[in-house]
């Protein structure tokens, strides 16, 4: 054996660190977080793509939902939770809450 | 029309409660009593609408009405247990009772489409009314921050429920 027993797991961690810097920032999906509170989306991420993950986290004492116009995406949120969804397509994406229709937003993904 | 006239009624209490504010402000126990008294009478009538109705925009949105304010009024009462306030009845709430009650009795009698029509508009004139109640007299004069917080909240969820209401009234027409 060139490689140690002992040696071989601190290369793999080496080079597990190593890895997200090396990959360019595009090609992994990402996470953002959106806050809904006092009945309003909070502010909504600028550089989405499509495969990224939108957490929507619901801070009031109400139901919501986030529910995309042309169905590409719904999601219940019960008072104090939270709820995720994958992005699924590209374009200019209308979303409202299901209960409260007057709250509404649009995310852009690339 | 017996119920619209009440609703004026209550509105006008509501206005004049508005203009002596600085006399006669009502204290902290009537703001909560009318608060929770408002919230109350709008998950009865969101109840009737779900034992009547049987169109689905509108079962919708009496579920909404029964579900948020549902949710206000527990924190309300939570609140009010924290404080150690016990909600003073008075004649803004009596007056948006009476009203409601009339309501109530007058959409009894309805059925279908008119009942559907009627249980909506009334909602949009209740919202109004409550929405000016809050903005105008109860936010002002409460004095407890805690309360005055739970009152935005509450002009923010009826204004967005006078907003709804108004859309379900296009829809039907």
């Amino acid at each position: 054996m060139i490689i140690g027993p002992r040696l071989l797991p601190l290369w793999a961690v080496g080079l597990g660190t190593l890895l997200p810097v090396a990959v360019p920032a595009t090609a992994a999906p990402h996470s953002y977080t959106v806050v809904i509170d006092k009945l309003k989306f909070g502010p909504l991420p600028a550089q989405l793509h499509k495969g990224d993950t939108i957490i929507w986290v619901n801070k009031d004492m109400f139901r919501h939902s986030a529910t995309a116009t042309d169905h590409s995406f719904d999601v219940d949120l019960m008072p104090g939770k939270a709820g995720k969804i994958v992005l699924n397509k590209t374009g200019s994406i209308a979303f409202i809450c299901r209960y409260h229709p007057n709250m509404r937003g649009v995310l852009q993904v690339k | 029309m017996i119920y619209r006239s009440s609703l004026f009624a209550a509105a006008a209490i509501l206005t004049f409660s508005g203009t002596a504010l600085a006399a006669d402000a009502p204290n902290d126990a009537q703001i909560a009593h009318i608060a929770y008294t408002a919230g109350a009478l709008d998950v009865a009538a969101g109840k009737q609408a779900l034992a009547k109705s049987k169109n689905k925009v509108v079962r919708d949105f009496a579920q909404e009405m029964v579900q948020d304010h549902t949710a206000v009024n527990d924190k309300a009462l939570a609140l009010v247990k924290k404080l150690h306030v016990t909600p003073q009845d008075n004649p803004t709430s009596q007056a948006l009772t009476k009203a409601a009650d009339s309501e109530r009795s007058k959409l009894a009698a309805m059925s279908g489409a008119s009942f559907d029509r009627e249980y909506i508009s009334n909602e949009v004139a209740y919202h109004k009314t409550v929405n000016g109640a809050l903005e105008k007299t109860l936010i002002p004069s409460a004095k407890n921050a805690e309360l005055k917080s739970l009152l935005e909240t509450g002009l923010k969820l009826f204004e967005e429920h006078q907003a709804h209401a108004e859309q379900v009234a296009k829809e039907l027409k």
